[in-house]
């Protein structure tokens, strides 16, 4: 008896279309498990009759010999991807009992290729945050433990939720999005690989914004493979985003197979960070070692601007958060606390509706972006990410893909961080410099650390070019055999 | 730049976010330990330096003018906290 759940997409597609297992067995198999797994907190919506129906439509186009590119797999959609008639949360209490009448692109296109939906996925509100602990549901438990105390961590964030069900077998891929590192950090902490692709790549059309020139949606899976079918499916010119690309979907699931003999792989000096955590230091040398194993060409690049990324972004985000969450007003949907006036009804919606990390954003965004400091603080970020973007551009003259950690460290416990915000933000010091220059990443598990907890690697490549981070990412997978499960998952 | 309390209650009116008075000591602390930690991008040369506001170089486009989509006042209201004879109903806003 195959253990449904512990396939991955790829497998359980062959076997859909051979016919050895059925969409609906596989869909129920994910509904049991979710059931049985709500502790986790993984998802905020499940939504088993949609999901039941949806199954059932792809076996009779499985039957009939009519089988669409994710015919019958079940995945989790992220909370901040708008689904007609179903609950659309963001993670935030101000868009209580939102229900949109309408589909985003993306999840539109996934639905169109035949992936079943089994429910929407919990993250940090609006997705703001590293550790998914600031969703009005709830925080999201890490199916991960250190085995020597079992107590609970946090899966990263703001795509924990998807990223704890993946890793947790609750459903077999699932969507993300990332903004300064929300697919590829959670993917680290969870064992499991996670694309952002190119700006541009991904319409933004239903998706709830966050910071509208860094958001983009990608994929979360088991492996490198399952990630490039999902992409492919998610990917593609639409008309309703302004900045989409009229650009074809390469076949990114051939890149996957391509040897890496040849290319040549970046290692920029600068994420060699003071105080870096040993062991992550250690998986990345393992890294370099895996691809020179494989014919790859090792070069030591520099991004002299790095460091200044994460301040850069932490002015650029919550200036374009503080614009688009302005639209939250209690007036068209979701929560309205009334006030004696319309101005106190907008701000005790607002001041009830909005979380604290919410908040603070939106108000150090309309700090910067208040008269007089526009220039000091906005303008002055816009320029750095300039120079950053400039850094990118000028090392992929000489190398193909940069290869570097895809997190400071492995996952952690709520409260193990010290409360001051700019710990947490530093989560994302070796995502964000990729997220600002709108290039493709993606995180792969490198190993575990010496407590057992997974910890990832990231491929980054030039504009367009996730062929070659695919490419790459699937020779640190086959060098890395990373087979482990989160401890006390069920093995068939 | 370290914010006082005044500042924050100012930036807090022109978010339309109601903040109590008992949360600006704290607040204005946080903002001010963030804003402080941003302050070493004045450390980078920037002159002559264009601002980055498109990452990539997507051309603009442009369509007719002409309405593409309509005519779904129910599913538009359906969300509303308030709703009456097709229109949102908000609070009093000419006394």
């Amino acid at each position: 008896m195959v253990d449904l759940t512990a396939l991955t997409l790829a497998d359980a597609r062959t076997r859909l279309r051979a016919r050895d297992i059925r969409a609906v067995d596989l869909t129920q198999a994910y509904l049991d498990a979710m059931a049985r797994r709500r502790d986790w907190n993984a998802y905020v919506t499940e939504t088993p009759e949609k999901a039941l129906a949806m199954a059932q439509a792809a076996d009779e186009r499985l039957d009939a010999g009519e089988a669409r590119p994710l015919d019958g797999l079940p995945i989790g959609m992220k909370d901040l991807f708008c689904t007609e008639g179903t609950l659309t949360t963001a993670g935030s209490h101000i868009l209580d009992g939102f229900t949109p009448p309408y589909e985003s692109t993306v999840s539109g296109k996934l639905w169109d290729a035949g992936a079943v939906c089994l429910g929407k996925t919990n993250l940090d509100e609006f997705a703001m945050g590293s550790a998914n602990i600031t969703s009005y549901h709830g925080p999201v438990t890490n199916p991960w433990t250190r085995p020597a105390d079992n107590k609970p961590l946090v899966p990263g964030g703001s795509s924990g939720g998807s990223a704890a069900a993946v890793a947790g077998r609750l459903c077999i891929a699932a969507t993300g999005t990332d903004t300064g590192g929300s697919i590829r950090q959670p993917a680290s902490f969870t064992g499991i690989c996670g694309i952002k692709p190119t700006y541009g790549r991904c319409s933004r059309f239903g998706i709830v914004a966050f910071a509208s020139s860094l958001d983009q949606a990608g994929a979360m899976a088991r492996t490198v493979e399952d990630c490039a079918l999902m992409l492919e499916a998610m990917a593609g010119f639409d008309p309703n985003d302004s900045t989409s690309a009229e650009m074809a979907v390469p076949d990114w699931t051939a890149a996957c197979g391509e040897p890496v003999a040849g290319l040549k792989v970046g290692i920029p000096a600068e994420y060699r960070v003071d105080g870096m955590d040993p062991e992550i230091d250690a998986v990345w040398r393992q890294g370099i070692d895996w691809l020179k194993a494989q014919g790859a060409e090792i070069k030591d690049i520099s991004l002299p601007h790095t460091k200044y990324a994460l301040p850069a972004y932490y002015i650029i985000a919550p200036a374009e958060a503080s614009s688009n969450l302005a639209r939250y007003d209690g007036m068209r949907y979701g929560l309205r606390v009334k006030g004696k006036n319309l101005a106190e009804t907008y701000a005790k919606t607002r001041g009830e509706g909005f979380g604290d990390e919410v908040q603070r954003r939106v108000l150090i965004g309309t700090y910067a972006l208040s008269a007089g400091y526009y220039d000091a603080y906005y303008l002055k970020a816009q320029k750095v990410r300039r120079l950053i973007a400039d850094d990118f551009h000028k090392t992929f003259t000489g190398v193909d893909v940069i290869l570097t950690p895809t997190a400071p460290s492995a996952a952690f416990r709520e409260g193990e961080k010290a409360d001051d915000p700019v710990a947490m933000y530093l989560n994302d010091v070796f995502t964000v410099p990729t997220s600002l220059a709108g290039l493709p990443a993606m995180s792969v598990p490198g190993g575990l650390n010496g407590q057992g907890l997974p910890l990832g690697l990231q491929l980054i490549g030039r504009p367009w070019d996730e062929a070659t981070v695919l490419r790459a990412g699937a020779a640190v997978e086959r060098a890395a055999k990373f087979d482990v499960t989160p401890y006390g998952l069920e093995q068939a | 730049m370290a914010l006082d309390e005044a500042t924050v209650a100012r930036i807090a009116r022109l978010a339309r976010i109601e903040v109590d008075d008992d949360r600006l000591p704290g607040l204005a602390a946080e903002l001010s330990n963030i804003l402080g930690w941003v302050e070493q991008l004045g450390e980078v040369d920037t002159e002559n330096v264009e601002p980055l506001r498109a990452v990539m170089p997507i051309p603009s486009r442009k369509r007719d003018d002409v309405v593409t989509d309509g005519d779904r006042q129910d599913d538009v209201l359906k969300n509303a906290p308030d709703a009456h004879d097709g229109f949102y109903v908000v609070p009093r806003v000419v006394e």
